[in-house]
Parts: structure tokens; C-alpha cells; sequence
């Protein structure tokens, strides 16, 4: 039933505000809403109730529910859209907006307010949402009048999906969706906003230039980041990088928007990147950096970073070139559109300028590989993380959509689980949200019902949102977890361990849970898994239950260590290898 | 460097905050913040000064315009421009003292506006600095009061910041 069915005399239909909310996210082309329902959305979840058109999910915290619609909106390009009701429901959605925020994710949040005569008066499950979310969102409106509901949601999933994408919450007072008080609804197709342009076409002079650079580049490196998956520019990357035969790296968000498998790639960069990836960076003349931000987690030491390299600098969001690094070659523009534009300029200036010297550089490359700096050793009874990452590859074929917490585990996948498509790799890169990993895959489950998808965790982020398996219970999400319990928070063991003399100060995680029965009180499979030997097959016999939840308890060696490492402050060319490479002389 | 930037926000709530809190959030100074509607009742024109090396004045004025609300920006520091604060200051003034004020006031062409039996106020516009020297010239133990209204700007010449 569509609450818009045609007035006998073709006006507008007549709607309260809690109808247009609904009726304004089906116009949208919403499907899945994530939410919580509470006092001040209770017009909206009965407007919700009387309509067949949105299917809401029913979380069970709000953090899970802009988690999930943050998963969703990662694993298909489209807006998520979560739903919470006011004080603690807004508050508790903070770190999910947060996280959404860091990562540039396109989200609409919708939150209930106390109605509007008592905005000020620390009415019951009163928080000032629009102060509170400011820092953290693209944008946020407080609607207070029904009259203006329609145009603010439009606007909202207009500045939230264009430009460089991003969370906007819409804080909506329950007598805005008082459903006695009806107006006619239109739902406005076109809209401008005068004060927000995003460019779209990036500066052909400024291309021109940058191909220029290329053509002349001894050792250059393609350097990308999320804004190539977020910008739907996989293809062009990938046209472009093979024309121009290029080595290329990849931060922790962009891992997939280039294959991986491709000899081209070098693997991810930065504090946990490859020998090869980093070595480049350092080597470089001529960086191409797209739709990547200079994180500190990427750059290491700013005065180090590229210290030879001319940089070529492409983005959506001019505020994010030059902000921590001085870049010669600025475009700003959709990454789709300028890496089109680039690669016809490229070929169009190909055959003019001599090839492009670059073997001596790949040489170098080779030389660098063959350090095999992600090495592991293999001879032990208990299971390396690295290995259970390993083996969830050849078990998947590489074609998992895969969620990450935060941590070491999300390290060791990010470099043992190669993807070869964007939008398979799903974790919280610049907020870092333990608890991410479970909610973000129920939205990616949802948004793929007939795909693989599974969630990497280790045994202390799993905790932060373990509420979720009662979701996935509810909806039979068949997501998989593959838990990678080593009874410690492993990233901050790890840097207590190098950093700290070892003296570990509350990385311990004392009284676990026995993971296997806890997810069968939920009404799921659990396993557990703790011999080398037995991983494969358990994880075989685990995806085969297509229908299932499964969680997959894998003790791993609880002293292993994430390498190579660039400690903060280092440069580049400072990386700290494995303890078994470390006897080795380095290049 | 000291800039002084002039910004076109949609006069809509929270415009002000999300200025003010921007700066905070990313460590900007902020010497002073002026910001009224216009004659376009539709926007507001918001003057701040602000003082940074020119790698941070850019990502100021980036920031800036990444803000949904924010129309269009000029750094008014860039070209001839002028620039105009205003003051009150409420001074004792009681027999000995009403003569010499006086002769400030005319000098610095400031007004009275308004007078008791024993005090002045004072308003006085100009460049900051005009002010500034003003206060410097009230004589010792005067001053009862100042309020500033902080720099506003604008352009020389034919062009303006408009849509």
C-alpha cells in the first residue's frame, strides 16, 4: 500500500508529518531503513506500521543501526538510511555517524525530537542532537515545521550522496509528525542549492599537466585511496593504470578498486603496508594520489614522506588537497570523470613523448618483492592469524564481501585477503570503530542476500556490538563470523610489547565468553577451531551452510605480531619487519 | 599573517555555530567574528579576522566553503579594501576631565551621545588601530566601559560580494 494513492481529483494527497517521513524515503527509492524505535518516533513507526513499502530492520542498539546502514551504503553505492529516536537513541548513533563521517559514507539519520515547545526545557530524552552531531556529519537540520519535511529530506539525501559523500542527520520534534495535523505532500524531484556545487568535471589544463608529468616519470607510483570505490571510479582506475603499466598502491579503503592479484599492485601502503608499497612511496618522482586523504596512518612522518616525489593530486573535496601535504598538481573533481579525461589525454600523448623509462624501476620494485616482507612461519602448532586469513581466501575465492572490527585482524585481512572488486572490503578505516565489523555486515548481508558475506573480528571488538546476533537471528542473516580469538586487545598488546618494555596494561581480556555457546543461545552454529589442520575444513564445512549463521571461534597464537611496521614518527623507508626477517639485510 | 575574510552564509539557525565551531574543531584563531543579516533578508554576511601562515589561511578559507551554509567568501586581505570597527566607550567625566575629553573626541572626530553629570559615552568608528589609539589616549582611570563590534570589511572599487 502506497500512502501517495491517487486523490480522486489528481491533487496532492493529504499527509501528516510521520506519513511524509515514509512516504519521502520511498519516493527517495529507500529500502531498508535500520532503526530503534522510542517515544519521539512513535508517529513514525506507526506511519511505518501501515505501509508495505519500507522494510525497517530492527537493530538492537543504534549504534548497530547506523552501522548497518553505513555497511549497506558501502556494500552498493546508495544512501543508508537509519532511524532512532531522540536523547539516547541520537547519542548512542554518534560513533556510527562518526564513523561515517571519517570515511566519507553517504548516510540519512533520521532522529526524533522532543516536540518543539519543550526544545530547551531538558524535557525527558532531551539531547541538543544538532549541536552535539555538528562536528560529525556533512551536514544536520532541525525540522520545525511540517510544511518543510519533504524539501529537508530531499535535500538531506542530495548532500549526503553528491560531492565528497557523507552522513547528515535530520532531527525531527514528534509534533512535526503529529498524524492529525495532514498537509499535501509533494515530493520535490529537482533540487538547488545555491551555497553547495561539488565539482563534477575536473581542469583539463590541470589533467594536461599531470599527464605531462606522467609521461616523463622515471619512478612513478599511483598512490589511491576510498574516494576511488566511493566515486565509482574502479574501472577508469584500473584502465588507467594498466595503459600507463604504472606500479600502483593502495591505502586500506581503496584495497579492491584495483585488483589486487594484479602484478601491478603492490600491496597496501603505510603503517602496515608492504616493503615494496612503502619503498616506492619513498623512491617515487612523480606520485599520483587519488581519492586519498594523507592520513598520518599512510604518510608516516610528514617530513619524510615522498621525499623526491613532484605530486599529482586528485579530489572531490578541494579541502582535502594540500591539507598535511604540499601537492604540485592540484584537480579537483569526480575521480570517475578526471581519470576518464586523464586516460584520454594519456593515450592522446603517448606516442609523442618517448615511453616511459620505467623498467629500471620495476627492477627495483622486484628487488624490494622479493624481500617477502608478509612472510610468516608456517611450522607451528598453533593457528597464525595470517593463515586463517589465508585460508578464508582459497575457501571463498576471493569473492567474499568482508567486514572488519578494528585491530590486528583487520590488518592481517587487509594483507592476506586480496579483492579484486571494489566494495568487498568493508571496515572502519579513519574512526577505527571497534564494534564496527558485526552491524556492518548485517547491512551488507541485507543489501546482498545471495552473497558470501562475512565479518572478521578479533575477541575484543566482537564484544563492543555482540547484541547483533539477536538481529541476525531475527532475519536469518547466513553472515559468517570468523573470530580470530587471541584473548588479548592484539593491536594494543602489540604496541605495548614494542613500545611499552611489554608491560601490558590492560590489553589482557580476561573471563572471554565461550563464543561457541553463546552464539547457539542466539539460535546460531558456533565453532570452534584450534589446530592448523582442522581450519580448512571447518571453514568449508562453515560456508556450506548457505542458510546458517555461523560463528567461527579460531584461537590463533596469541603473540603474533602485525608486520612490516611503521612506527609513529618514522618515515617511509623506516619500517620495522618481521622478527624473522629482521636478521636479513635490507635493500 | 593577519586576514580578514568576509563570508555570504544562508541566514539559516545554526549558521553561526557551525562557523564558530569549525574553528575550534580544527585549532583556527579567531581574533574576532562580526556576522547580521543583509539586505537580503535571505543571507548573512559574517567578518572574521584571523591570523595564520598562508598554508593555514587557505585551509581556512577551504573549510570555509565546505560548509553547506556558506554562499561565497572573499579574503578581503587579498585586494584594497576597507575596513570599519565600532565603539563605545563610557569614560567618567567630572569637572577637571569634561574639557580634555571633549577636545579628544573632536580630534579623533568621535561623537557624544550620551552625557550624565558625571560620565560620557563615547562612540567613535574607524580601523581598529584608530580605536585602539583612542583608548590609549583617554587619560589613566577614565574608562568606565568599552564595547567593540569587531572589523567589518569591504572591497574597493565597483565589485561586490553578492550572488
Amino acid at each position: 500500500m502506497s500512502l501517495t494513492a491517487a486523490q480522486p481529483d489528481g491533487a496532492a494527497p493529504e499527509l501528516s508529518g510521520a506519513e511524509i517521513v515514509i512516504q519521502a524515503l520511498v519516493d527517495e527509492g529507500v529500502e531498508l531503513v535500520f532503526g530503534y524505535p522510542g517515544g519521539s518516533v512513535l508517529h513514525i513507526y506507526d506511519a511505518l506500521f501501515q505501509q508495505g513499502s519500507l522494510k525497517h530492520i530492527l537493530v538492537r542498539h543504534e549504534q548497530a543501526a547506523a552501522h548497518a546502514a553505513d555497511g549497506y551504503a558501502r556494500a552498493t553505492g546508495k544512501c543508508g538510511v537509519c532511524l532512532v529516536t531522540s536523547g539516547p537513541g541520537a547519542t548512542n548513533a554518534v560513533t556510527g555517524i562518526a564513523t561515517a563521517y571519517m570515511d566519507s559514507i553517504p548516510l540519512v539519520v533520521l532522529t526524533g525530537q522532543v516536540p518543539t515547545p519543550f526544545i530547551g526545557s531538558d524535557a525527558f530524552q532531551e539531547v541538543d542532537t544538532v549541536g552535539i552531531t555538528r562536528p560529525c556529519v556533512k551536514h544536520n537540520f532541525l525540522v520545525k515545521d511540517v510544511r518543510d519535511l519533504a524539501l529537508t529530506i530531499r535535500k538531506a539525501f542530495h548532500i549526503a550522496t553528491t560531492g565528497r559523500p557523507g552522513p547528515v542527520v535530520i532531527d525531527i520534534p514528534k509534533d512535526v509528525t503529529d498524524p492529525n495535523n495532514k498537509i499535501p505532500y509533494i515530493y520535490p524531484r529537482e533540487i538547488k542549492l545555491r551555497s553547495y556545487n561539488p565539482v563534477e568535471k575536473g581542469h583539463l589544463g590541470q589533467i594536461r599537466k599531470a599527464v605531462d608529468l606522467m609521461l616523463a616519470a622515471k619512478r612513478p607510483v599511483f598512490y589511491t585511496g576510498g574516494g576511488v570505490v566511493l566515486g565509482d571510479g574502479a574501472a577508469q582506475l584500473t584502465e588507467l593504470v594498466k595503459a600507463t603499466g604504472f606500479p600502483i598502491t593502495s591505502t586500506l579503503m581503496g584495497l579492491g578498486a584495483f585488483p589486487m592479484t594484479d602484478p601491478q599492485f603492490l600491496g597496501m601502503l603505510g603503517m602496515h603496508g608492504t616493503y615494496e608499497a612503502n619503498m616506492a612511496m619513498h623512491e617515487t618522482d612523480v606520485l599520483i594520489a587519488i581519492g586519498a586523504r594523507f592520513d598520518d596512518r599512510v604518510t608516516g612522518k610528514i617530513e619524510h614522506f615522498c621525499p623526491h616525489a613532484q605530486i599529482i593530486h586528485i579530489d572531490v573535496d578541494p579541502s582535502s588537497i594540500a591539507k598535511n601535504v604540499k601537492v604540485d598538481v592540484p584537480i579537483v573533481g569526480q575521480v570517475a570523470n578526471v581519470l576518464a579525461d586523464m586516460l584520454r589525454l594519456y593515450r592522446e600523448q603517448q606516442p609523442k613523448a618517448s615511453a616511459p623509462a620505467i623498467q629500471d624501476w620495476w627492477a627495483k620494485i622486484r628487488d624490494w618483492r622479493a624481500l617477502d616482507c608478509l612472510k610468516y612461519p608456517t611450522n607451528t602448532n598453533a593457528i597464525k592469524p595470517q593463515f586463517a586469513v589465508e585460508t578464508l581466501y582459497k575457501v571463498t575465492d576471493g569473492e567474499l564481501y568482508l567486514t572488519s572490527d578494528v585491530g590486528q585482524h583487520q590488518m592481517f585481512a587487509a594483507q592476506f585477503y586480496p579483492f579484486d572488486k571494489p566494495r568487498r572490503w568493508i571496515n572502519s578505516g579513519g574512526l577505527g570503530t571497534m564494534g564496527y565489523g558485526l552491524p556492518a555486515a548485517i547491512g551488507a548481508q541485507l543489501a546482498h542476500p545471495e552473497a558470501q558475506v562475512a565479518c572478521i573480528s578479533g575477541d575484543a571488538s566482537i564484544l563492543m556490538c555482540i547484541q547483533e546476533l539477536a538481529t541476525c537471528q531475527q532475519y536469518r542473516l547466513p553472515i559468517k563470523v570468523i573470530l580470530l580469538n587471541n584473548g588479548y586487545m592484539g593491536m594494543v598488546r602489540q604496541w605495548q610489547e614494542l613500545f611499552y618494555e611489554s608491560r601490558y596494561s590492560h590489553s589482557y581480556v580476561d573471563a572471554l565468553p565461550d563464543f561457541v555457546k553463546l552464539s547457539e543461545s542466539f539460535g546460531h552454529v558456533g565453532m570452534r577451531v584450534e589446530r592448523p589442520e582442522q581450519l580448512e575444513d571447518a571453514m568449508r564445512e562453515a560456508f556450506a551452510m548457505r542458510d546458517r549463521f555461523v560463528f567461527m571461534d579460531v584461537i590463533v597464537d596469541p603473540t603474533e605480531n602485525v608486520y612490516p611496521m611503521i612506527a609513529a614518527g618514522k618515515g617511509h623507508h623506516e619500517m620495522q619487519l618481521s622478527p624473522s626477517h629482521a636478521a636479513r639485510e635490507l635493500a | 599573517m593577519r586576514h580578514i575574510i568576509a563570508v555570504l552564509l544562508e541566514n539559516e539557525a545554526g549558521a553561526l555555530s557551525r562557523v564558530a565551531g569549525l574553528f575550534s574543531a580544527r585549532g583556527y584563531n579567531i581574533e574576532s567574528l562580526t556576522v547580521a543579516p543583509t539586505d537580503d533578508p535571505t543571507l548573512s554576511r559574517m567578518t572574521l579576522v584571523t591570523t595564520g601562515n598562508d598554508e593555514i589561511v587557505e585551509q581556512i578559507k577551504k573549510q570555509l566553503n565546505k560548509l553547506i551554509d556558506t554562499v561565497k567568501l572573499v579574503d578581503l586581505s587579498e585586494g584594497d579594501h576597507i575596513e570599519r570597527e565600532m565603539m563605545m566607550v563610557k569614560v567618567r567625566a567630572e569637572r577637571p576631565d569634561r574639557e580634555e575629553l571633549k577636545r579628544l573626541v573632536d580630534i579623533f572626530r568621535a561623537k557624544i551621545i550620551d552625557v550624565t553629570d558625571v560620565s560620557y559615552v563615547i562612540e567613535l568608528t574607524g580601523a581598529s588601530r584608530k580605536l585602539d589609539a583612542f583608548i590609549d589616549a583617554l587619560p589613566d582611570g577614565l574608562i568606565i566601559e568599552v564595547v567593540r563590534s569587531g572589523p567589518t570589511g569591504i572591497a574597493r572599487g565597483a565589485k561586490g560580494l553578492t550572488l
